[in-house]
């Protein structure tokens, strides 16, 4: 369903975030990447969601090229694409219900069906009785939840989750893991970006690694200490 | 608005300014238009006689002037019609009344001609009269008044291009500060799917709705001014039909505002919102 091919990305300042970067990713997967800092996991996240382009070599997802992607199109491809974004990007000054609720008001959907998918999606990924609440009442863990559920507005084909349990406790973590391990088995594609080397190690899934740009491995079943080497 | 209600005050202010003078130049074009209008319908010229012209001194004259053939049509007003149509003009002054009486007003003669041309002919021989007084000649007032109104048109047109030019500026400025205070809202908007025109809508109807103020506060203001001068005005252009100003014609003036309100503060707020909407 994903296919990045021979891609570079260049930034206008010189430095350069991605080289020659090919893999696919077929529906259902539920694939670790994994890279230091300012290995290029955020820019090829960016790219899947056509929020920058390549500098060379091509993305498809689905039936989508997305160089070719006319821009009135990309409301339509990230409605297929679920984002749970590193800084969470939740508005502070709507409740979590809110939140969720956005994208759905976004896309102009009925409202009382929209409501009833919020409270859907909020008792899924467990927070539903946190909805009338702020974002800055909520702990890690929550907020985590409630970017994950507006992720998931859509129901989406992909979701994309970059460093969801960065800030988080190691039993957080893992309660966020399976949760994202739960939304794969209801056939979500997921790629996660991560630090964390238990939680690889654990589930022994597809490790994509990234290193100053260059993807160093593609194990089926890998497992992090591998890529320090 | 709640947190930084000076930008929006100044907004609607600037707003109210630009209709004010919008409101002002309107009244100012269609009265003109009016009194113009008035003087070039009426008869061309009046000649005033003479206090001691005997009545056989008038037919002399006018006979005179019949056998032209330039003259079109010829009125005849005597001391008595002129008392006449003072009275009614000023019937509600009844001191001006108590002080004019048949013998200070002149009998006159109001002339039209065939043809606009033969004005200047006709008014030259009745100024060569012995038995004419004064000539008043419309064309003179025609033209100097059609002088005075272009002027007043100029620089009421300057005054209003400079003024809407301000009201965009200072339009984009607020509105363009209040995207920025949202910037990261509408960045997530974008990561969400949002069209851009979802994220455009809310600045354009806030813009829409300084100007919307604006312009119901300038027209209202120009409004009540021109009602409360109104007896004043009408005094001083009296026999010109041109007051009471109609309803309709302020309505009409308001739509109008409304429409070009809505113009300039679409554009600013679009011109606003587009540098962070690539």
């Amino acid at each position: 369903m994903i296919k990045v091919d021979k891609v570079t990305k260049r930034y206008a300042t010189g430095s350069v975030a991605l080289s020659d970067v090919s893999f696919s990713i077929d529906r259902g997967e539920f694939v670790f990447l994994v890279g230091p800092s300012g290995s290029g996991k955020t820019t090829l996240f960016r790219m899947l969601i056509r929020d920058v382009m390549p500098t060379e070599g091509s993305v498809t997802i689905g039936s989508w090229d997305l160089n070719k992607l006319p821009k009135n199109k990309i409301p339509h491809l990230r409605k297929r694409i679920g984002v749970v974004f590193q800084d969470l990007k939740l508005l502070r000054d709507r409740t979590i219900a809110e939140n969720v609720l956005f994208p759905l008001e976004v896309a102009d959907m009925d409202p009382t069906e929209a409501k009833k998918r919020v409270d859907d999606i909020l008792s899924q990924v467990g927070i539903v009785e946190h909805k009338d609440k702020f974002p800055i009442q909520l702990s890690g863990g929550e907020l985590q939840r409630a970017a994950i559920a507006r992720a998931l507005a859509f129901s989406p084909d992909l979701l994309i989750a970059d460093e969801p349990t960065g800030n988080l406790d190691n039993a957080t973590s893992w309660e966020i893991v399976k949760l994202l391990q739960d939304i794969n088995k209801s056939g979500t594609t997921i790629i996660m970006a991560t630090h964390n080397a238990d939680i690889v190690n654990s589930l022994l899934n597809r490790v994509l690694v990234l290193e100053k740009g260059k993807l160093t491995r593609d194990d089926k079943r890998g497992a992090k200490e591998k890529a320090k080497k | 608005m709640r947190r930084n209600p000076y930008q929006s005050i100044a907004a609607v202010f600037i707003m109210v300014v630009t209709f004010l003078a919008i409101s002002v130049f309107a009244f100012i074009v269609f009265g003109s238009s009016v009194v113009i209008k008035h003087f070039e319908s009426k008869p061309q010229v009046t000649a005033f006689f003479k206090a001691d012209v005997t009545q056989a001194n008038i037919d002399q004259l006018q006979n005179s002037l019949r056998q032209t053939g330039e003259v079109s049509s010829m009125k005849y007003v005597s001391k008595k019609d002129a008392l006449q149509i003072y009275k009614e003009q000023n019937r509600n002054d009844p001191l001006l009344l108590d002080l004019v009486t048949e013998d200070i007003l002149p009998a006159s003669l109001e002339i039209s001609t065939t043809d606009l041309k033969d004005l200047g002919p006709v008014s030259d021989t009745l100024k060569g009269s012995p038995y004419i007084d004064k000539v008043a000649y419309q064309k003179d007032i025609v033209s100097s008044l059609t002088n005075w109104t272009n002027a007043i048109r100029l620089i009421g047109i300057v005054l209003i291009v400079v003024l809407s030019l301000v009201s965009i500026f200072i339009m984009m400025t607020v509105i363009g500060f209040k995207v920025s205070q949202k910037r990261e809202e509408i960045e997530i908007m974008k990561l969400l799917s949002a069209t851009n025109w979802y994220i455009r809508w809310p600045f354009i109807l806030e813009g829409i709705s300084y100007g919307v103020v604006g312009t119901l506060f300038g027209w209202f203001i120009a409004s009540a001014g021109l009602m409360y001068a109104t007896p004043y005005l009408e005094s001083f252009l009296r026999g010109i039909p041109l007051f009471p100003v109609s309803f309709l014609f302020l309505i009409g003036l308001l739509a109008i505002e409304l429409f070009i309100a809505v113009v300039l503060s679409v554009l600013a707020s679009s011109l606003a919102v587009r540098r962070y909407l690539k």
